[in-house]
Order: structure tokens, then sequence, then C-alpha cells
């Protein structure tokens, strides 16, 4: 009977070492291929940026295994990566993450779009030691809980408008504004909503106005009727693509005069292009613009990211498309770095990360948050013909066009 | 609790216009939803799509350069083909169910509307200009967007059209019969199947409407459709079933009182407040049903 349990003990070891090797051999690195694992939302509501996000990392491991691909241990690897299609819905990515983990048997991911999938799948791939490098999810909240998995190559959402309130005070020769306010509310806009409280307190600014627009915001009415009133120096607007939207017909409706107008999501809502005239003087926060000067050898610069992107995939990438490939080269410098395909050397690697990509410096707060790239100011500006651009106007360092302030009237354009 | 309303007044006259061309609006969807709740009795949770699919059409015509006012017109008769196809297909089947199976399907096919705006149109978040301009009032105090207005002109036209259709027609009296009692109805000689599925086309109609006239003064996105559906929901609970002219009241009534809410109370409690508004309305009427009751006795 004895002899009969020793070798059942003995057989199911065996058995279990077969398939704990295998499997880790397997998986994470298959021949000369390091697999990663992603889930982005390709249907639903996030499914523009959803295929923007896989744009940016299809295009990145493109140029990363052309150009000679990943060397770890004296060996070149190449890159590719495993998708599934989130539906846009936490708890499905949630458990896409927990498939890719123990059944696809992925040891590294990349993030899936927006703050609040990120937040459902950082808690999986924390328990399971798997890193994870987003470039999509920027709400404060995922830096604060702790995780030692998660980095993110973008500013978090409380920098978004920042600079718009510093900028303004600095206008105003140093003195005090006026804010007006007017925030979804999701966890991302009130982030950024947190931003602009602390940059007010900062600069012992004013808040005049603090509207909290509910998700299915479609009328502004109120909160510019408001703005009419107590004229504010500076009116600030987060609400995704469709508060942005909102609020340029609105104010153009409205004939709302504010000196300075900063909001989010301009790039995506594609503003100038479904405004046109009216979105014009708009100041827009964006994690990246083209004509930024930071450069890698992968890249080379903005602009020629620009034009390879819109040779590829046939339009111009916006910055989730930009930040989504710069996540492959952090995780490329790390695995370098690391010269190992431990979960726990690669984790330390990310964490030293120190490089500077085309969308700009990346090293990694204790939080796991990008605290070395600062965001940008652009401003849409349209010339006599019609024709608006968007003009990096802020900070100063990358300013391309001067800031028009303070915005001119209705009754004057 | 923010007073500058009482501090501006004229604040007062911008939040009461808002309310008013806003309630209309909604109140041209409601209108539907209680013409079918009350032949088919039937609550359309598609209702939100049946709109956003209708602004769909509008914005399309204006991409394509023609202008989407036109969409009143296009809209409306394409959409009442869809709702015919869709009673058709989906709601001839659960008509004489309960109503627990009506909301089933029709929350089905809200959500196979949703996603297939969703693939055939993308994610992304349009509207469609009018380029109407702005009526200012009170030395550019009080600020009437021209294309809210329009709307709200639209939307009374329709609305008078339909009441005048189902008084004179064929087939106004026969809906009308048949929301009275469909039996006797159909012993009578009236093709209730058919009058059921122009109901439903009618509804669809209206949804298209209202489509196009969002697109040019709110946006449009495949997953805005619920907002639609639960703001009519509320104004026929509020008007009471069968009660056009109420449905026209309680529209603009909600809307006003939304508009106040934001002013008085905050932005946030908005539609929060539209909610507790609904919560008191039912108490009242089920104290005053019980008292009813209790007077038969």
């Amino acid at each position: 009977m004895k002899k009969i349990y020793k070798f059942a003990l003995v057989l199911l070891s065996t058995i279990g070492l077969i398939l704990g090797t295998t499997s880790t051999s397997f998986s994470k690195v298959e021949g000369d291929t390091i697999i990663l694992g992603a889930a982005v939302s390709l249907t639903g509501k996030y499914s523009s940026n959803g295929v923007h996000t896989q744009n940016g990392y299809n295009m990145a491991v493109d140029r990363i295994n052309s150009m000679g691909g990943v060397k770890v241990g004296g060996k070149t690897y190449k890159f590719d990566i495993i998708y599934y299609d989130d539906e846009s819905n936490p708890k499905r990515a949630a458990q896409l993450a927990e498939r890719l983990i123990s059944q696809d048997g992925v040891e590294f991911m990349l993030g899936p779009y927006s703050s609040g999938l990120t937040k459902a799948m950082a808690p999986v791939t924390e328990k399971y030691g798997v890193p994870m490098v987003e470039a999509n999810g920027a709400s404060r909240s995922l830096f604060t809980k702790g995780y030692k998995y998660l980095f993110a190559v973008l500013a978090p959402a409380n920098l978004y408008l920042d600079v718009a309130i510093r900028t303004a005070v600095e206008l105003n020769g140093g003195k005090p504004v006026n804010i007006a306010m007017a925030f979804e509310q999701d966890a991302f806009s009130q982030d950024v909503r947190l931003g602009i409280v602390d940059a007010a307190e900062d600069t012992g600014s004013k808040i005049v106005i603090d509207d909290k627009l509910p998700k299915e915001l479609n009328d502004m009415a109120a909160t510019l009727a408001k703005v009419k009133a107590i004229k504010p120096d500076v009116l600030v607007v987060s609400g995704h693509t469709k508060g942005a939207l909102t609020a340029i017909r609105q104010i153009a409706e409205m004939q709302v005069d504010v000196p300075m107008l900063a909001m989010t999501h301009c790039d995506a809502a594609k503003l100038s292009k479904q405004h046109g005239k009216n979105a014009q003087y708009a100041l827009c926060a964006s994690q990246w613009h083209k004509t930024l000067t930071y450069k890698d050898k992968w890249f080379k610069d903005g602009m020629t990211y620009d034009k390879d992107f819109t040779e590829m995939f046939g339009y111009a990438p916006p910055y989730q498309a930009a930040e989504s490939s710069a996540a492959l080269l952090v995780f490329k410098d790390a695995f370098e770095r690391a010269n190992s395909f431990d979960q726990k050397k690669v984790r330390d690697a990310l964490a030293a990360t120190d490089m500077q990509t085309f969308y700009g410096n990346i090293k990694f707060a204790p939080g796991g948050q990008n605290v070395s790239k600062p965001m940008v100011l652009f401003q849409v500006i349209c010339d006599s013909s019609g024709k608006c651009e968007n003009k990096v106007v802020a900070p100063l360092k990358w300013a391309s066009a001067k800031l028009i302030h303070p915005v001119p009237k209705w009754s004057e354009r | 609790m923010d007073l500058l309303i009482f501090q501006a007044p004229i604040l007062i006259v911008q939040a009461s216009m808002d309310g008013i061309l806003l309630g209309i609006l909604f109140a041209l969807i409601a209108y539907g939803m209680a013409l079918q709740w009350g032949v088919m009795n039937i609550i359309n949770i598609a209702q939100g799509d049946l709109v956003i699919l209708g602004g769909y059409i509008a914005y399309f015509m204006y991409l394509y350069g023609i202008h989407p006012a036109w969409g009143v017109i296009v809209s409306p008769i394409i959409m009442y083909f869809v709702g015919v196809g869709i009673y058709k297909l989906v709601i001839n089947k659960v008509v004489d169910r309960d109503l627990f199976i009506s909301i089933l399907a029709t929350f089905g096919i809200s959500i196979l509307f949703m996603q297939l705006m969703n693939f055939a149109f993308g994610a992304d978040v349009v509207l469609a200009v009018s380029g109407y301009g702005t009526t200012m009032l009170f030395d550019n105090s009080v600020t009437l967007p021209n294309s809210k207005i329009f709307a709200a002109v639209i939307s009374i036209i329709f609305a008078i059209g339909l009441v005048i259709y189902m008084k004179k027609s064929k087939l106004g009296r026969a809906i009308r019969a048949t929301a009275q009692n469909a039996r006797a109805a159909k012993i009578l000689g009236v093709d209730t199947e058919k009058v059921y599925a122009a109901t439903f086309g009618i509804n669809a109609a209206l949804c298209g409407v209202a489509g196009a006239l969002i697109s040019i003064t709110f946006t449009l996105h495949p997953y805005m459709g619920l907002p639609y559906t639960i703001r009519s929901f509320m104004i026929v609970i509020v008007a009471g079933l069968g009660n056009l002219p109420g449905v026209a009241i309680s529209g603009m009534g909600l809307g006003v009182f939304e508009e106040f809410a934001d002013y008085i109370l905050g932005t946030e409690f908005r539609i929060g407040s539209v909610f507790l508004l609904l919560v008191l309305i039912l108490v009242y009427r089920r104290f005053k049903l019980a008292k009813k009751r209790e007077y038969l006795k």
C-alpha cells in the first residue's frame, strides 16, 4: 500500500514538474517570440479609442521586430501580442486578464483603453505578479493603491489641465484668477477636477462655479448661463468627447464670452472638424503632440511617427496611439536591462526605467505613473479660409505658436 | 444651495425658456411611447435607440451636404418602415403577452440596435451643425439657440398633427378603438394586426423626428439612447397613460423643474431631483387612489 502511495506521489510530482516547466518556458517565450497579452476594446463604446490603442501597439511591434527585436541573454527575440476584445466592459476585461494569464500563460501584459478598464484589470495582474505596462489609464486612483506591477507611460489625470490654470495666473501677472469648472461625474474627469482644485489652492485662485455634470449629459445650458452671469477668467470643461462637443456647440450658441476655455478630449472629439471655426481658441490638454521634439532611435521623432503611422493606418495618430506605441518601447528596454524573463526582475527593471522616447521622457514614480513627461496644451487656431489646426502653446518650452489670450468676444469674431 | 438665480433674476427667464424648449423635445418622444403603451400595452425600452437611429439618418444627410433640418421629413419616413419591420419581426409575438415579456423583448432590441449602430456608424460622438444662429433677448442676457426653437416648433407641429390624425383619419379611429378594446374592435372588423404595426411605425417615426432634432441640438452616440427612454418613460408616468395633453405639460414641467434644480441645488442633483419628483408624484397618486377606494367602499 505504502509503495503504491509513494509511486503515485512521485508520478504526480513528475507530471506537475513537467507541466510547470513546459508552461513557463512555453508561454511567455515561444521559440524566439515574446508573447504579450492585451485586452482592448474593439467593440462597444470605446471601440474607436480601442482601435487606436491596438494600432499603436501593432505599429511598435512591427518597428521593434524589424529593427532587430529584443536582445535578452545574448539571444534576439521578437514581440507578438495576443489580443482579446473586452467589449468596453470592465467585467469582461477582468475575465480576459484572468484568461490571458491562467489559460494562455501570458506573463507580461499591455493595458486596455480607459481608466475604468485598467482599474478592472490591475487587481488581476497584481494578484498573479504579472507586470503590466499601460498607456491609456490616467486616473489618479490607479496609482494610489500600492500596485507593484502596474506602470503607466502617461501623465496622471490630475495633471491634465493643471498647466492651463498656471498659464492663466501667469498671464494675469501672477495674480489669482476666478475659475469656473464643469466636470462629468466619472473617475477620470473627477481626477482632472482634483488637479484643478490643487492648482487653484496653490495659486490662491478662487473656484466660482463647480458643476458636476451628469453622465448622461447632453445639455450644459444651465452651467453656461451661470458662466455668463458670473464672468470667470477661466472655464474648464472635462466630460470626454461628448462633453467637449456639447461645450463648444453651446458656448457658440449662447455666445458665452470667457477669456480662457480649457478642456480635455478635443483630439478624440475631432473638435475643429465637427465644429469648424466655433472651436477656435479652445485650449486642449494632450499627452502628446507631433511637433514635440522628443527623440528616440525607433520612431525618430513625433513628425516621423505621424508620417509613418498615417502611411500604415490611413489616418493621423491621436495621442492614444502614440502612448500605446511608447508602452512597447518601455517593455523592450526593461527586458534588455533585466536580461531575463523572470517576472520579478522585469518588474524591477520597469521600476528603474529612465528613458526618452519620441512620445516623451519616461520615468515611473513609486505609484507607477510617469512623472517625467509634462502635459501639453494646444490651441485650436483657424486661418481665414476656415481651416483649423492644433498648435502647441504651453508649456512655453514646447510652444510652436503664441497663445491667443484673452479669447476674442463673440461679437467681434 | 446656490442663490445665484435669485441674485440675477434674468436667469429665471433663461432657465424657464431652456427648460420649456428641452421639455417639448422630450415630450415628443414621450408622445410616441404613450401612444404605443396605450394601444399595445408595450413598454418600449428601445425607444431611445430609435431616437438615436433617427438622428443618424439626419447626420448622414448632413455628411452628404444636405441640410440636417430636412431630416425631420426623411428620418420619420425611413423610421416608420423600421418600426413596422421591428413589429413584424419581434413585437407581434409579444404583443398579447404580459408586460414583463415585452420589456425583455424590447430590451433585447435595444441592445441589438446599440451594437449594430456602433458597428455601422462607429463609436465616435457626432453632431450635425444647423448654422441657425442665436436669438438674443434682454440685451444679450438671455440667449436661445435657434436650433432649439426650431426643434420645439417642429415637435409641436408633429404633436398637433398626430392628435388631429388620430381624431379624423380612419386609421386613427381604428387605433383608438383598438386601444379601448382590442377584442371588440376585432369583432367590428378592425384588423388589429395592421393597427398594431401602424402604431409601432408611427411611434418609430416620431422617434425619427426627435432624433433628427437632437442631431442639430445635442450630440449622437450609439450608446446614448437609454437616457431618452428613461426620460420619456418618466414623462408618461407623470402624465398618466392615455393622457396626450398631459404628456406635453409633464414634459415641459419636468424640463423646467430640472433646470431650476440645476441652478438651486447644483448640477449634480439635476437628474436626482427629477427622480425624487417622480417618487413623490407616485406616492401622492397612491394616496389619492387609496382614498378613492375607501370612498367606494
